[in-house]
């Protein structure tokens, strides 16, 4: 089961801008597994849909990837031309998108709309196209009297289930999800992501989970991989990362988030904004906001700290205090 | 009266409904009438210097509550109290005080604020209904402060900013200074930090609880987040179908409650690092429209635990505790 479906190697993003590039990826490698089910967490503008899209090659033309490879299945899929890519979007990697009220076509029946990446990527009829979407749609629960209802019917758990169904249609390999709870509901968020966890044992299928929200992250990932300023900053299993956090920003971002079994106590804020990826900050880029820096030269001179696994168990971190900052 | 003297704002039998508008046959011929009940008979009172949560999920009627608390949505029937006062559009000389005394802080800092305005602009526009004979410098130092207070630092250097200069957390600040502006007495916090990341999020609830301890504000805190509403109220409600459910302590949330709906809720909730600690109960389907609200208790189509009765006696809002109010027959823990 450990046989690695997708690989980032130093993965480089930049935007083309009037000034200059903003370097939104900067060096992002992870490996996922068949099966595995990978969480990319961070703060808006850190780079995680901008990585997620790098993959699909869905980026807008400002965006260029400028260096690092993206492997899927050992084969380079960095630069692959249109006709390659249509044999590989759907197929290989789908994308379940962000904003459910919003990512469907409001003009077209829902049934067409799921049918579409079938009738594109697959030779079929389109009565065997229209079975196939029933099935799909038994399978992520929704009723199939309603295949042929307008996306306005549905209410927003409804759009995301039916989005969901698109994503499964080719059975891809590897479902990204870009944030696929954020517009709903709690009660519609359990209930979704029961449904991812049950389809992906089901199906066996890779994930990668995009989001701002640590906390549903225990829930449904199985490795975790925390973004900062373009870069990761602490990578592991899920259990592993969230109770013995190494990185400060880690820390800080854990205990911004209430446990309602622990005692009531208020919840931190990280002072400051994150850098401006146009000119980021030599050395460390979370320097300037760490409580733990207090002028230690180590962070803010050299260059980034890089990604290594000390512990030995896997559990990656980019940050040169990461043992006792005293020692320094 | 003793009343007068503890709570902010009385809610009694508080009605909002909104008309559907229909095609002319049904309307004009048929004389069918379409009505939305988006609050049902709510009754909510809120203390001095106190934070109440009002937690529901959308379409529960938790913002038209807030919206018609501040009379921003015209009321239906029942009464708003405001310090003892009955609070209606027509009594104009009350109106202009209330106004002055009530505010509400938006849910979204990227369309809630005038892209044309500057921040003075934004801040000082609800000095011309009090302070309408004021220079540019009076109004220049009062700005100065709220955003001080507000936590934008230092405050000159925002002063004649354009929004889109400002991030969603500066955005909802300058929100915060406009309110405080006017030193409110009670604020309707509409969804607040729901547009903001986590890291910014706790900055923003610092700022109400200072503004509660240092200057006695009350606030109406309307969330969908449970997790933030036990964490900075001191009594939270929680609605649904355009009912309160369940009422009391914040505590409640935390292992407290008795209604099948709070803990469906309060299951479901996701926390960092850990598995769920109780048994998660996922409710099915979806909200029924509040177009065809189910007889009998409105809950009972999603409740796992209902019964016969449940279909037809709709339940009471009723004590079961000092303090702790329930809507249900048949309160009790789900196992």
């Amino acid at each position: 089961m450990s046989e690695v479906l997708l690989e980032l190697d130093n993965l480089k993003t930049y935007f083309t801008v009037t000034k200059g590039k903003v370097k939104a990826v900067d060096g992002v490698s992870f490996t996922l597994n068949r099966g595995e089910s990978l969480g990319l967490v961070g703060e808006s503008g850190c780079g995680k849909t901008t990585t997620a899209l790098s993959i699909i090659k869905l980026l807008p033309k400002e965006g260029q990837i400028e260096g690092g490879r993206i492997l899927f299945e050992g084969k380079d899929i960095t630069h692959q031309t249109e006709d390659e890519l249509s044999d590989f979007r759907w197929k290989q990697v789908s994308m379940i998108f962000q904003g459910a009220m919003n990512a469907l076509n409001p003009v077209k029946r829902v049934c067409d709309q799921v049918a579409e990446p079938i009738l594109l990527h697959e030779y079929t009829t389109k009565k065997q196209a229209m079975e196939r979407v029933k099935e799909l749609f038994e399978l992520v629960e929704l009723d199939t009297n309603l295949m042929y209802s307008y996306p306005h019917e549905f209410s927003g758990g409804m759009r995301q289930r039916a989005i969901i169904a698109m994503a499964l249609a080719c059975h891809p390999k590897l479902i990204i999800g870009d944030e696929p709870t954020t517009a709903l509901d709690v009660m519609v968020q359990a209930q979704i992501l029961d449904l991812i966890n049950e389809l992906r044992g089901k199906l066996n299928m890779s994930m990668l989970m995009i989001t701002h929200d640590l906390s549903i992250i225990s829930d449904t990932c199985d490795k975790v991989a925390i973004m900062y300023a373009g870069r990761i900053v602490e990578m592991g299993e899920t259990k592993e990362v969230l109770s013995n956090s190494l990185h400060p920003y880690t820390k800080k971002l854990i205990s911004a988030f209430p446990n309602i079994y622990a005692e009531r106590k208020m919840v931190d804020s990280i002072p400051g904004d994150p850098p401006d990826l146009y000119t980021p900050p030599p050395g460390c880029r979370f320097a300037k906001r760490c409580h733990m820096v207090g002028g230690k030269e180590v962070c803010q001179v050299e260059i980034h700290p890089p990604l290594i696994d000390y512990t030995g168990k896997g559990h990656y971190v980019a940050c040169h205090l990461w043992r006792n900052p005293d020692e320094y | 009266m003793n009343t007068e003297n503890t709570n902010i704002v009385e809610l009694c039998q508080l009605e909002v409904n909104f008309k559907i508008k229909q095609r002319f046959y049904e309307e004009y011929i048929k004389r069918e009438k379409k009505i939305v009940r988006a609050v049902d008979k709510v009754s909510l009172h809120i203390k001095k210097s106190e934070i109440l949560s009002l937690v529901g999920e959308s379409g529960s009627g938790k913002t038209s509550t807030g919206r018609a608390l501040l009379q921003l949505t015209p009321v239906t029937s029942g009464s708003v109290l405001f310090d003892g006062h009955p609070v209606e559009e027509k009594n104009k000389g009350y109106m202009k005080e209330f106004r002055k005394r009530a505010q509400m802080i938006f849910q979204d800092p990227y369309q809630s604020l005038n892209p044309r305005f500057t921040v003075f602009d934004i801040v000082t526009e609800p000095l011309l209904l009090t302070h309408s004979r004021a220079t540019l410098a009076e109004k220049e130092v009062l700005a100065l402060q709220a955003l001080e207070f507000a936590g934008l630092r230092p405050a000159a250097e925002y002063l004649y900013r354009y929004p889109h200069e400002l991030s969603g957390g500066q955005r909802q600040r300058v929100s915060i200074a406009t309110c405080f502006i006017m030193s409110p007495d009670f604020i309707v916090a509409d969804e607040p930090v729901s547009m903001l990341d986590a890291s910014v999020r706790a900055d923003i609830l610092k700022l109400f609880v200072r503004m509660k301890e240092e200057k006695g504000t009350s606030f109406l805190f309307i969330t969908h987040d449970l997790a933030l509403a036990w964490l900075i109220s001191d009594r939270v409600a929680i609605m649904y179908l355009g009912k309160i459910m369940e009422s009391g302590p914040a505590d409640i949330i935390a292992g407290g409650c008795l209604h099948p709906y709070s803990q469906a809720l309060t299951s479901v909730l996701s926390i960092v690092g850990e598995q769920s600690r109780t048994k998660r109960i996922v409710l099915k389907d979806e909200t029924p429209s509040p177009l065809h609200m189910p007889k009998g208790c409105r809950f009972h189509t999603r409740c796992p635990v209902s019964r016969e009765n449940c279909r037809i006696e709709e339940p009471e809002y009723r004590e079961i505790e000092p303090g702790h109010f329930i809507y249900c027959h048949y309160p009790g823990k789900i196992v």
